[in-house]
Order: C-alpha cells, then sequence, then structure tokens
C-alpha cells in the first residue's frame, strides 16, 4: 500500500504550470545589473568575411560590449563532438544564422540597433544548400557506416517482388515553445553560475569553461525546467549559454541570451533530413528476403551528433521486422545549413520510415492488409531473432501486442468499412494501417549510460533528490519523486526533486535517448538502498527487534515486530546517533558495446515495443486530410507512472504526425530559411489531433533488469504516427486502385493532391518547387 | 502625465514609463508577471493569451481570450485584463480553467500551460460552446508541442460554460460600456484614442497620414516582428459607432470596427458564407481583437474575408471628415495592399445584400493546416439559378490567385446562361486557367493553386446542387464536403 509507483499521479509541477508559478530560465527574477546579449549572424549562406568593423556598433548608448571570436579568452569551439564548430565565426561563415558577434546591452532594443550598425562584408562562396546538392557534390562529414548480413543481391535474384525506390524525409523544428535561453552571473574566483534551458547542463558547464578558458569547477550550471527540449536542447542550449557567459565575462555583469522564435528557428539545428535508396526482395508470402539502402543524412555545416544519429537511423532500418540478407550503407552530408541536431527519435524515425514505405508498397502489390504483411516478417524465434547488427531480440512482445491491438482496435471489421465507404464515396477516401515500432533503448555511445544520484535526507525526515536528469515535460521528475518515495517508503509530499546543478551530480549525462528515468530513476534507487541501509539498524534498534525480524518503509512510516515509528524520528535519531543522512547513487547500464568496423555489437539494453492503427481521411479535391482514429498499445512495461507515460505516447504520436504531414521548411535559393515562424511553419493543433485518440499500455509486460521493470517511453510512440503515411497512401490507391502512389513526405495536402494525380513529387527544401504536368480537375 | 490606466488582476495600473508601442505582453514580464509567456510575438501560438472583459459585446459583457503580445498598451486604457497570476489568490479557491488541466495532466512542459488556461478561462465564461467545433475554435489559438491535446480538449470541454459564480463572473455583471479618450506621448511617439469621429476629424487633420490601429492583428506585426517603431498612431477601438452588425432594408450593415468574433456569430444567423469562412479563420483570440475593417483595409491577396465579400456583393462605405462614398469592394482593392482610401478617410462600413431565397451560395478555404493558418488558395461562390435552373448571375471570387483577391471574368462568363450541371461547371472551370497566373511560394506551388481552384468550382457545384447554402460539417476532412461524405 501507499507506494506511488506504478500507479496514475498527476505532473509534478502540473499545479505551478496551471497558475503560472512555474520559472523557467527567462522568468528569474533579472539579476541586478542584467545586460540583454543580441547574436549578429551571418546572413549568407556560404562566405569569406572579408570585414567585420563593429567599431560604430560598440559607439552606440547602452552598448556595453561587441565581442567577436578574437574577444573569447579560452578555445573557440562549441562542437559537442568533432573539433568543427566556432562558437563565433572567425574568418568563414558556414550558413544563414551562423554567430559571427555578440552584442552586450541594457536592453534589445539598443542592442538591436547596435546589430545594424555592425558593418559586415562576405565574398560570396558555393553554397550547398539541401542534401540532392550535397550527395551530387560528394560533400560529407563522415566515412561510411556499413552493416551487412548475407548476400542480398542474390536473395532479389530469387524473389517474387522486388520493389525500387527511394525515400525523403524532411527537416523539422524542434517548436519547443519555450526558446532557447541562457543567463550568466559572474560570481567570485572568476567563475560563472549558469542558468541555462539544455538537456545537458554537464556538456554546457564544460563548454562554458572551455569558452572562457576555466577549468569546471570554475562553473555551475543549473536547469530549472524546460519548456520543452525534444533533443534541440541536447547540444545547442550550450551555445547560447557560452555566448551569455562571453557576454558577462567582458562586461563582469550578468548577461541574458534569449532568442525570439525567429532567430530560434533561424539559428538552431533541425531534424535531420534523409535521403534513402533502396531495393527490396519479397517472396510470395510477403516475406522479406533481403534489403539494400543506402541512406544520406544532411548534417547541417558541421558535425554536432550527426554521426550517432545515422548510426541510429541504421540501426533501425529493420524497425520490427526480420531481415534474412541485407547490406545498410549510410553517411553524413555537408551542407550550408545550421548544424542538424537530436530531435526526439535520433534518426530512428528516418531508418522506420523507409522500411514502412516499403512494406506499405509490397502489401498493395501483393494484395495484403497493411497489418498482414507486418505479422509475416515480425522477429521471432531463432534464427529470426537477430538484428542487423547481430544483437538478440529477446522477449519479442510484437506477437503480443498486434493480437490485442486488433481486436481492441477492431481492425478486421474496419477494414471491410472502410472498402465499404471508398465504394460509394467518390471524393473522399478512407484508409487503414497497421504501424508496429521496436525501438533500441540505449545511448549508442556506450560510454554515455551512466548516471548519478545525490539524495539528503534532514533531521526532520523531509528529502530533496538530485540527479543528473533534467525535466522538459517528460515527467521524469514526477517519475524519480515517485521512485524516491517507494524506496524510503514516504509519501510523495515528503520528497522534493531538485533543480538539476552540476554541483550537486558531476559528469552527467544528457537527458535523451529516452533514458532519463531508467538511468537516473536506477541511480536514486541506489542512493535510496544505501540510505536505507544506514537508517535499518537505527530503527530495528528503536523498535526493538533484530535483523532477522521485517522491517517495512511505508507513508512515511517505518514498521517491523507490531511497532512502528515515523521516518521523521527515525531520521531525528539517526542524525543524533551520527548516521550520515546522504548518499550518491551511481547506474551504468551493464554490458553494452558496439563496434562500428563491424558493424556489430549489442549497442541496446533492451527493445522497446508498440503498435498503432490509424484511420485516415482524405479529400480528392484539395488532398486535405484528417486522422480519423488512432488506437495506440504500447509497452512500456511496467510503467512507473501510467498517466505520465500515456502523456508521452500521445505527445510523441502528435509530434511525428506533424513531422510527416503539415510541418515543411523551405530554404529560398539564397539558403536562407522563409518558414522562420508559426506563421508559416505549422505543428499541429488541437484540431489535427484524432478526434477519437484511444491509447493503452500493455499489461503484465515487466522488463527486466531496468528500475522497477519499467521501460523508455520518450521516444518510440513518435515512430506509430509513421501509420499515417501507410493510411494516406492506402486512401490515394483507393482513389486509383492499382495505379503505382508516389507521395512526398511530409504529406501536405499538396503532396497527397500530386500523388492522387501521380504527377512527379515536388522537390521538398527548396524554393525550386518543380511544376510537373498540366492543371485541370483531377478526379 | 501618462494617464495610461487599465485594471490588471483587479488592482488599477499605470504603466509609467512604458511607451505607446509596448505591448502588453512585455509591459506583463517586464513588470514581473511571468506567468505569461511569450512563444512567437505574432499571434501563431497562444502562449501569450490573457483575459479582457469587453463590455460592448453584443451578447452582453464577456471575458475574451486575446494575445498580449499584440495588444498596445494604450487600446487597453480604462479596461480590465486578467492574466494567469490574477486566476488564484492566496487561500481562494482554484479556479475551474487550472484545476481541469491540472487534473488530466494537461500540461507536460508548462508552457503553453498558462495561454490555454486563459483560453479555457473565456470558456468558462461563453455561454455559447454548445457544439463541438466551437470548442475547437476555442482551442485552435493555442499550441502544444508536448501533449497530444486529448487532455486539454476534456478539459476544456468540462469547463465550458460552467459560469462559477466568482468575482470575474461578477465583473462581468457590473460592467458597463464606457470609453476613455486619451492621448500621449512617450520617448517620441505618440498615441491617441479617440472616442469619437469628430475627435478623429481633429486629430487627422493635426497630423495628417496618422496610422490607424484597429485591433493591431496587423499592424501589431511591425512592431512586434519588424521592431518598427511608428511616431502617429490612432486607435479606433474607442469608436463605438464603427463597432456593430445590423439588417436594413434587405441589406446588412457591418461596421468596421466589428470584432471577427462577433461577425462570426452574426454571419451565422444571416450569411452563411461568412461564417463559414470565419470558421477557419486565425483563431479565438485573433478574433477577439482584429475587424472587419482591419481586415479589409490591409488588401492583403489573402485575406480571407475579402472572397467571400466579391462573392456576396458587398459595398464599402468611406468615411472622411467631408462625408461618406460608397463604392464596390471590388473597386476597393486597387493593387497589391493598395486601396482606394482616400487622405482622412476611413473605412466604417460594409454593406452586404440579404441573401435571397434560392441563391447558392458558399467559401472555401485551403491551407496546410486547416486551423490557424494562412489560406493557399480560398474562394467564395454566389450564384442564381432562373427557374430553368439555367446561371442567371453568378459571383466567383478567389484569394490567393492574383496581387488582390479578385473575380474569375472568364469563368463566370463560361457559366454564365448555362445549365447548372457537372459538365458545365467542368468546362467553365478549365477558364481559370486564364483568370489566373497564380505564383509558387512556401504555401504551395503554382500548380497546386491552378488545380485546387478548379476543384474547388466542382466541389461547388457538388455542394450546392442540392443545397443552396452548405454549412460546414463539424468536423470537416477538407474545405469542400461532398453530399456523399456528409452523414
Ligand atoms: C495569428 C494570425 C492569424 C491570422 N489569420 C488570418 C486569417 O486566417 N485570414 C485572414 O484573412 N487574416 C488573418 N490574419 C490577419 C489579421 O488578423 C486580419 O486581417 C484582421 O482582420 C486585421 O484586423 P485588425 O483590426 O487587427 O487590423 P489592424 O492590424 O489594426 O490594421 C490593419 C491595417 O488596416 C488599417 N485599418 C484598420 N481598420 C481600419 C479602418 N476602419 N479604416 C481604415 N484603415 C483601417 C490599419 O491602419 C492597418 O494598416 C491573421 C493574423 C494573425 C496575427
Ligand atoms: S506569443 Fe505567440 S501568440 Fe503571443
Ligand atoms: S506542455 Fe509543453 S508545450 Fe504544451
Amino acid at each position: 500500500m501507499n507506494s506511488p509507483l506504478h500507479r496514475p499521479a498527476l505532473h509534478e509541477s502540473g499545479h505551478r504550470h496551471a497558475n503560472g508559478e512555474a520559472l523557467y530560465v527567462d522568468d528569474l527574477p533579472p539579476p541586478r545589473g542584467m545586460l540583454h546579449g543580441l547574436v549578429y549572424v551571418s546572413p549568407v549562406a556560404h562566405g569569406k568575411i572579408l570585414r567585420l568593423d563593429v567599431s560604430a556598433a560598440r559607439a552606440l548608448p547602452g552598448v556595453h560590449a561587441v565581442l567577436t571570436a578574437a574577444d573569447i579568452p579560452g578555445h573557440n569551439d562549441i562542437a559537442p563532438v568533432g573539433k568543427d564548430e566556432p562558437l563565433l565565426a572567425t574568418d568563414t561563415v558556414h550558413c544563414v544564422g551562423q554567430h559571427v558577434a555578440l552584442i552586450v546591452a541594457e536592453s534589445l532594443a539598443q542592442a538591436r540597433r547596435a546589430q545594424a550598425a555592425i558593418v559586415a562584408e562576405y565574398q560570396p562562396l558555393p553554397a550547398i544548400l539541401s542534401l540532392k546538392e550535397a550527395m551530387a557534390a560528394g560533400s560529407y562529414l563522415t566515412q561510411p557506416h556499413l552493416i551487412r548480413r548475407g548476400d542480398v543481391q542474390v536473395a532479389l535474384q530469387s524473389s517474387a517482388l522486388v520493389l525500387e525506390g527511394e525515400v525523403e524525409t524532411g527537416a523539422q523544428d524542434h517548436f519547443y515553445l519555450e526558446t532557447q535561453v541562457a543567463l550568466v552571473v559572474p560570481e567570485e574566483e572568476g567563475g560563472y553560475r549558469v542558468w541555462s534551458s539544455t538537456q545537458h547542463p554537464s556538456e554546457v558547464q564544460a563548454k562554458v569553461a572551455e569558452i572562457m578558458g576555466l577549468a569546471r569547477h570554475q562553473v555551475v550550471v543549473e536547469t530549472p525546467r524546460m519548456g520543452g527540449g525534444f533533443g534541440g536542447k541536447e547540444t545547442q542550449g550550450a551555445h547560447f549559454a557560452a555566448l551569455a557567459a562571453l557576454g558577462a565575462g567582458a562586461t563582469r555583469r550578468p548577461v541574458k541570451v534569449w532568442l525570439n522564435r525567429d532567430q530560434d528557428m533561424t539559428q538552431t539545428g533541425k531534424r535531420h533530413p534523409f535521403h534513402s535508396k533502396y531495393r527490396c526482395g519479397f517472396d510470395r508470402d510477403g516475406k522479406i528476403t533481403g534489403l539494400w539502402v543506402e541512406t544520406h543524412s544532411d548534417g547541417g555545416w558541421s558535425l554536432d551528433l550527426s554521426r550517432a544519429i545515422l548510426d541510429r537511423c541504421l540501426f533501425h532500418l529493420d524497425n520490427a521486422y526480420y531481415l534474412p540478407n541485407l547490406h545498410f550503407s549510410g553517411r553524413v552530408c555537408r551542407t550550408h545549413q545550421p548544424s542538424n541536431t537530436a530531435f526526439r527519435g535520433f534518426g530512428g524515425p528516418q531508418g522506420v520510415a523507409v522500411i514502412e514505405v516499403i512494406l506499405e508498397r509490397a502489401a498493395l502489390a501483393l494484395g495484403l492488409d497493411s497489418a498482414e504483411i507486418r505479422a509475416r516478417n515480425y522477429y521471432g524465434p531463432a534464427p529470426r531473432d537477430r538484428t542487423p547488427y547481430d544483437q538478440e531480440v529477446k522477449d519479442c512482445r510484437l506477437d503480443r501486442i498486434h493480437r490485442e491491438l486488433l481486436l481492441s482496435a477492431d481492425y478486421q471489421n474496419r477494414l471491410a468499412e472502410v472498402a465499404a465507404y471508398n465504394q460509394t464515396s467518390r471524393y473522399q477516401k478512407r484508409g487503414l494501417a497497421f504501424q508496429p515500432v521496436k525501438f533500441g533503448i540505449s545511448f549508442t555511445h556506450s560510454m554515455l549510460n551512466q548516471a548519478g544520484a545525490l539524495v539528503l535526507i534532514y533531521a526532520d525526515g523531509s528529502v530533496q533528490v538530485n540527479h543528473g536528469g533534467t525535466e522538459m515535460g517528460q515527467g521524469l521528475q514526477t517519475k524519480i519523486r515517485a521512485i524516491a518515495a517507494h524506496e524510503l517508503g514516504l509519501l510523495v509530499e515528503q520528497v522534493r526533486v531538485m533543480t538539476t546543478a552540476t554541483d550537486k551530480v558531476p559528469n552527467t549525462s544528457a537527458t535523451a535517448a529516452s533514458s532519463g528515468a531508467d538511468l537516473n530513476g536506477a541511480a536514486v534507487k541506489l542512493a535510496c538502498e544505501t540510505l536505507r541501509e544506514r537508517l535499518s539498524p537505527v530503527a530495528r534498534s528503536l523498535l526493538g527487534i533484530g535483523e532477522a525480524e521485517d522491517l517495512s518503509y511505508q507513508g512515511g512510516t517505518v514498521r517491523g515486530g507490531g511497532r512502528s515509528v515515523s521516518f521523521g524520528e527515525l531520521a531525528a535519531v539517526a542524525y543524533a546517533r551520527q548516521i550520515s543522512l546522504s548518499a550518491t547513487g551511481y547506474y551504468r547500464t551493464p554490458d553494452i558495446r558496439y563496434d562500428p568496423a563491424i558493424g556489430r555489437g549489442k549497442p541496446f539494453h533492451y527493445f522497446a515495443y508498440g503498435a498503432a492503427v490509424v484511420e485516415v481521411e482524405v479529400s480528392g479535391l484539395t488532398g486535405e486530410h484528417k486522422v480519423r482514429r488512432v488506437d495506440i498499445l504500447h509497452d512500456v512495461g511496467d510503467s512507473l507512472v501510467p498517466t505520465i507515460d500515456v502523456g508521452q505516447i500521445e505527445g510523441g504520436f502528435i509530434q511525428g504526425l506533424g513531422w510527416l504531414t503539415t510541418e515543411e521548411l523551405v530554404v529560398d535559393a539564397q539558403g536562407r530559411l522563409l518558414t522562420h515562424s508559426p506563421d508559416t511553419y505549422k505543428i499541429p493543433t488541437a484540431g489535427d489531433a484524432p478526434r477519437d485518440f484511444r491509447v493503452a499500455l500493455l499489461t503484465g509486460a515487466p522488463q527486466a533488469d531496468v528500475v522497477h521493470g519499467s521501460k523508455a517511453v520518450g521516444e518510440p510512440p513518435l515512430m506509430l504516427a509513421i501509420g499515417v503515411v501507410s493510411a494516406l497512401r492506402r486512401a490515394i490507391d483507393a482513389f486509383r486502385p492499382g495505379a503505382e502512389v508516389t507521395l512526398a513526405i511530409p504529406c501536405t495536402p499538396e503532396s497527397v493532391l500530386r500523388a492522387i494525380t501521380s504527377l512527379e513529387t515536388h522537390e521538398s527544401g527548396g524554393n525550386t518547387r518543380a511544376i510537373a504536368g498540366s492543371a485541370g480537375i483531377v478526379i | 502625465m501618462y494617464g495610461l490606466e487599465f485594471t490588471l488582476n483587479g488592482a488599477r495600473t499605470s504603466p509609467e514609463g512604458f511607451g505607446p508601442t509596448t505591448t502588453l505582453l512585455q509591459y506583463l514580464r517586464a513588470t514581473g508577471r511571468t506567468g505569461t509567456k511569450e512563444g512567437c510575438a505574432e499571434g501563431d501560438c497562444g502562449a501569450c493569451t490573457v483575459a479582457i472583459l469587453d463590455p460592448d459585446a453584443p451578447k452582453g459583457p464577456t471575458w475574451r481570450a486575446i494575445n498580449s503580445c499584440l495588444v498596445l498598451l494604450p487600446t487597453i486604457h480604462g479596461r480590465q485584463v486578467v492574466t494567469i497570476e490574477g486566476l488564484s489568490e492566496p487561500n481562494g479557491p482554484v479556479h475551474p480553467a487550472p484545476a481541469a488541466l491540472v487534473e488530466r495532466l494537461g500540461s507536460q512542459c508548462g508552457y503553453c500551460t498558462p495561454g490555454f488556461v486563459m483560453s479555457l478561462f473565456e470558456a468558462c465564461y461563453r455561454t455559447d460552446l454548445d457544439r463541438p467545433e466551437r470548442l475547437d475554435d476555442q482551442l485552435a489559438g493555442n499550441l502544444c508541442r508536448c501533449t497530444g491535446y486529448r487532455p486539454i480538449r476534456e478539459a476544456a470541454q468540462a469547463v465550458a460554460g460552467l459560469r462559477p459564480s466568482d468575482r470575474f463572473r461578477a465583473a462581468l455583471e457590473k460592467a458597463e460600456a464606457q470609453r476613455r479618450s486619451w492621448s500621449g506621448e512617450q520617448g517620441g511617439q505618440r498615441f491617441f484614442l479617440p472616442t469619437r469621429l469628430e475627435e478623429l476629424w481633429a486629430i487627422q487633420a493635426q497630423f495628417p497620414g496618422i496610422r490607424l490601429v484597429a485591433g493591431a492583428t496587423d499592424l501589431g506585426l511591425e512592431i512586434t516582428k519588424r521592431f518598427a517603431e511608428p511616431p502617429l498612431l490612432c486607435g479606433l477601438e474607442g469608436l463605438s459607432e464603427l463597432r456593430g452588425c445590423r439588417a436594413q432594408a434587405g441589406h446588412h450593415h457591418l461596421g468596421a470596427m466589428t470584432l471577427l468574433a462577433d461577425l462570426e456569430d452574426y454571419a451565422e444567423l444571416h450569411l452563411p458564407p461568412l461564417h463559414r469562412m470565419l470558421r477557419f479563420f486565425a483563431a479565438r483570440p485573433i478574433k477577439n481583437r482584429g475587424t472587419l475593417g482591419g481586415n479589409l483595409v490591409t488588401a492583403s491577396p489573402i485575406g480571407d474575408l475579402a472572397p467571400v465579400l466579391l462573392a456576396l456583393g458587398a459595398e464599402v462605405v468611406l468615411t472622411g471628415r467631408a462625408g461618406s462614398r460608397r463604392l464596390p469592394l471590388s473597386d476597393f482593392f486597387l493593387g497589391y495592399r493598395k486601396t482606394a482610401l482616400g487622405p482622412g478617410e476611413l473605412l466604417s462600413e460594409v454593406i452586404v445584400p440579404a441573401l435571397e431565397p434560392g441563391i447558392r451560395a458558399a467559401a472555401y478555404k485551403v491551407s496546410k493546416r486547416q486551423e490557424l493558418d494562412i489560406s493557399t488558395v480560398s474562394a467564395s461562390f454566389w450564384l442564381r439559378l432562373d427557374p430553368t435552373g439555367r446561371v442567371e448571375d453568378l459571383r466567383l471570387a478567389y484569394g490567393g490567385m492574383a496581387a488582390t483577391p479578385c473575380r474569375a471574368p472568364r469563368t463566370e462568363a463560361a457559366l454564365r446562361g448555362q445549365p447548372y450541371t457537372e459538365e458545365n461547371v467542368r468546362r467553365a472551370a478549365a477558364e481559370l486557367e486564364r483568370d489566373f497566373q497564380p505564383l509558387s511560394d512556401h504555401r504551395g506551388s503554382a500548380w497546386y493553386r491552378r488545380v485546387v481552384a478548379q476543384n474547388l468550382l466542382l466541389g461547388f457545384w457538388l455542394e450546392t446542387e442540392q443545397q443552396p447554402l452548405p454549412q460546414l460539417p463539424t468536423r470537416p476532412i477538407g474545405t469542400v464536403t461532398p453530399p456523399e461524405a456528409r452523414r
């Protein structure tokens, strides 16, 4: 009784969100003398800086500093992995929006005037603005990564059906509602205190130290909470913290760098566009015989996390399916765009999209329904249990999920209903599709799978929990609080989860890869266990029981031998007896490894599973469409807090829906982003969410070796939205049964109407839309 | 003395030291009311939503959710504003709007939450949220990137029309219409807020060329996005004589300062095509500030009301010190963002002939996203058949196809006098190719605009063959709903 674990709960900050008390970085009361930093950015996509004269800008009223690369006291590098990204451009600029100078002024209005007074000249250099141009030009950031098994060539020769084609998926802006922001206050001993909206405080600390030429212990980074991150604040929050630190260093005053929406969208990286070529063979029953994929991603101008994102794409080209023969190769291209970065799914969605497009095409060609072709290809018992990189797929839950979801979604009957509707409806057609997902959980860079915690018990029995994870809305703190309360037998009100800070837990990993609760939860659990071990002898002596007798910690009370003592009393006595009441916990995921040279290993601790049934309806007159109903059954193990997990699943699905339907980033011929605000960049609204949206968690499915049998949930559900593309493909097919459907992603109304008219797909992401075919009423 | 004053969360407030183009959002955040967030500064995300009491609303005093990022401080002179901080009082009861969201986990990161709460706040006191599409519209102005909206919608449903007996309800009951003129200057910027047209003429005489501001949902963007610092502005907010709609002698007189939200209500009863267009027009918080006049005077090629009013045969009344003149709306648009307004004139009224029985008319809007998006193509059609079923007269108007919203003369000619059949409509639609040479942009290609323009005419035929004034279904798949899908 009383344990908050595995029970519905409200969001830990819910009340404060809803009454406006919840503080985000930009809400902190301005420290005395605070100045505003404004970044002057490159107006050209690629060019040599011939002249950069900031003297007039410096002289303007209210302007305290205008800083360029030469003013950086430490090392001018902000790259998380490579050493290829200066914080401020030196002699060359590589994208529109690249940071060139920082203006520090009393007000943003004054800073803007100074910005206009900067005199700069650029010698334009040839710019590569799209992934296709980069592929054609051989412009790369990495060497190819290869994963192989068997002989695809031979397999395809003897296949009943061979499909060839290309899949392109586009960029996606994170569109966290809270834009990038950091506030830096100079402290004693030449150090800095940083408040940063970041998923990775330790990296912000490291980068600020590096830029300022300091040791890390001189920098403290705090992250109160984020107004959304989604990967966009995994590496790229560091830029703005470092800029603010630079400004604070130069002026010895607190400096805030906050981006408005247009600045945020033009200066920061996006989800990587991917271009994949494929050849895939099937036998007569629709089983895959072999799959060849060559994929390229658009890394933007610097490496950032592109390598790991490409790896994860390759690791998810199989999605849920066993591939007897395969040949995957992937390479990151370099373009003159802002450096693309982590985004929920981290390459996984781009990989899954490829095989799902292939399967839906095959299903239509073979006359199979969308669920059936997938069921025939799931991982299964040996030898069908080996991923392309030769990890064993243990405890695969897809068959069970498939079976249960078909029933609960009434799939078979609805197939018939959709067919009947399409018979009688000429201008509007429906499509029903099935979408499973298998997603690998762990950082694929194995070393990152570690976490620390620091738990403090005060002498009145109240508890503070610190850990390395950050809260961006995903409910991590709600889960952590439940874990700590459970371990110490407390009410959640007795536990406070503190602001994430680098002076509490050092050397933390980013809150990313869906692993926040897995890693930090385990570390908190270990710290609490240590404390219990220290408290238990005290409790036994207070209760007068021996070693052998049971002791229980529940609801704020410790019981044993028929007697009880409150946790507060216990803490007070322990303190009086000079027992240490703080403890650290440290967790690392066991047995994770991967060797990219041979494309073999065990990069993941386990897999998360889920599936969706998606029904859409399409207008043949305009290409507009709506998701009518979605049923999801998702595997989160023994959910730590089910209400939080349901929220992650719903939100992930809708974010995936946006990526695949309405969110389109369009760049002009000079490399300038045209869609840099919500006026032109359209994320889903409430009306885009399916009106009938049924989400269920798989029951009775604890996961071994993960904290309290739970499973990660942040990223996997995003991929369920790929079912929308399949359902659209089916609806489009219903307009012209049998004709090949070429459907460009994102499936905007225009893309869908083009598919219905079987016209060439347009170039998305460029201003050069190929205008093919003649106009006329299409059906 | 500056003398600007409004009531903020129950307390009289004078924003001393803040210039007249300071937005309400900037003021709130600068004074430590940081519960209200900025997500875009352009009315597209709703993070900045607050509520304002509108004492002059046609259905009686009402709370309106508005985007504080587009409100210039002087335009709320004398008004009551409630922000997220004003909903809770120490030791007071929790307001049902935030409570409903919290209970359903309608917040994740929480950044959108105060804005949603304030939209739900409006919903609490509205009496007309009895239909699902109205509830949809109530939420369409707020973006959330974290939740899947399901809990938020459930919360909205739970609080809509609750009208708790609290101080906010009491404020509605006590509210009385009152306007106070104001003018002030700060940092080289002057702002005037007249309450009578005579005052306005005097101001205009003194400052020829002074910019007029109605709801500022268009003009405000120059200030919040392009950081313009206009030296002279005159708010039309206080000119209640320009607000409101009435039917008279077979015509509807629509005041230029009528809020789009009020126009939507009026049109529902009297001008169904206009109502239909306003369903997917911006979103509630914009419609609660933006005006009919502002929409037409921007003369934007993608202004959504123009095609409808062109199709309905509207005239505009332009008023200046010397008097008024009346001209057809089609003569009002002179070119890309250019109108026939003369110096010292304002748009005072739009006059629309009532729809005679049997008239077929509808309006269409196609955009990348259905809610809160700008048209890729919009269209509105009006058509009268003679007793034999031939097209006696018609007006076909489009937006997004040319430099201004305009009619399609060749297509009209091709259909005029012909029997109203699918075949004839398809044949006439082909003429659109000659009427328009649309452009490609980030919203859509020229190809898409051309095809959709034609398909919308076919769609109109499909919808109106049986039914003269087809309404939108509750949750339409697209802008056209063929009869077969209407079930
Ligand atoms: C988020 C968002 C979404 C939008 N969505 C849509 C949409 O879907 N469809 C659409 O058509 N528009 C849309 N708009 C544009 C805008 O809201 C409308 O055009 C609105 O009707 C403008 O009215 P306003 O009162 O706010 O005008 P203001 O911004 O106050 O004024 C606009 C211009 O008109 C002038 N003006 C205003 N009233 C008069 C008058 N009576 N006489 C003379 N001049 C006058 C002003 O001087 C100014 O130049 C949107 C805007 C935003 C911010
Ligand atoms: S800040 Fe986005 S609507 Fe006002
Ligand atoms: S809860 Fe994060 S944007 Fe809505």
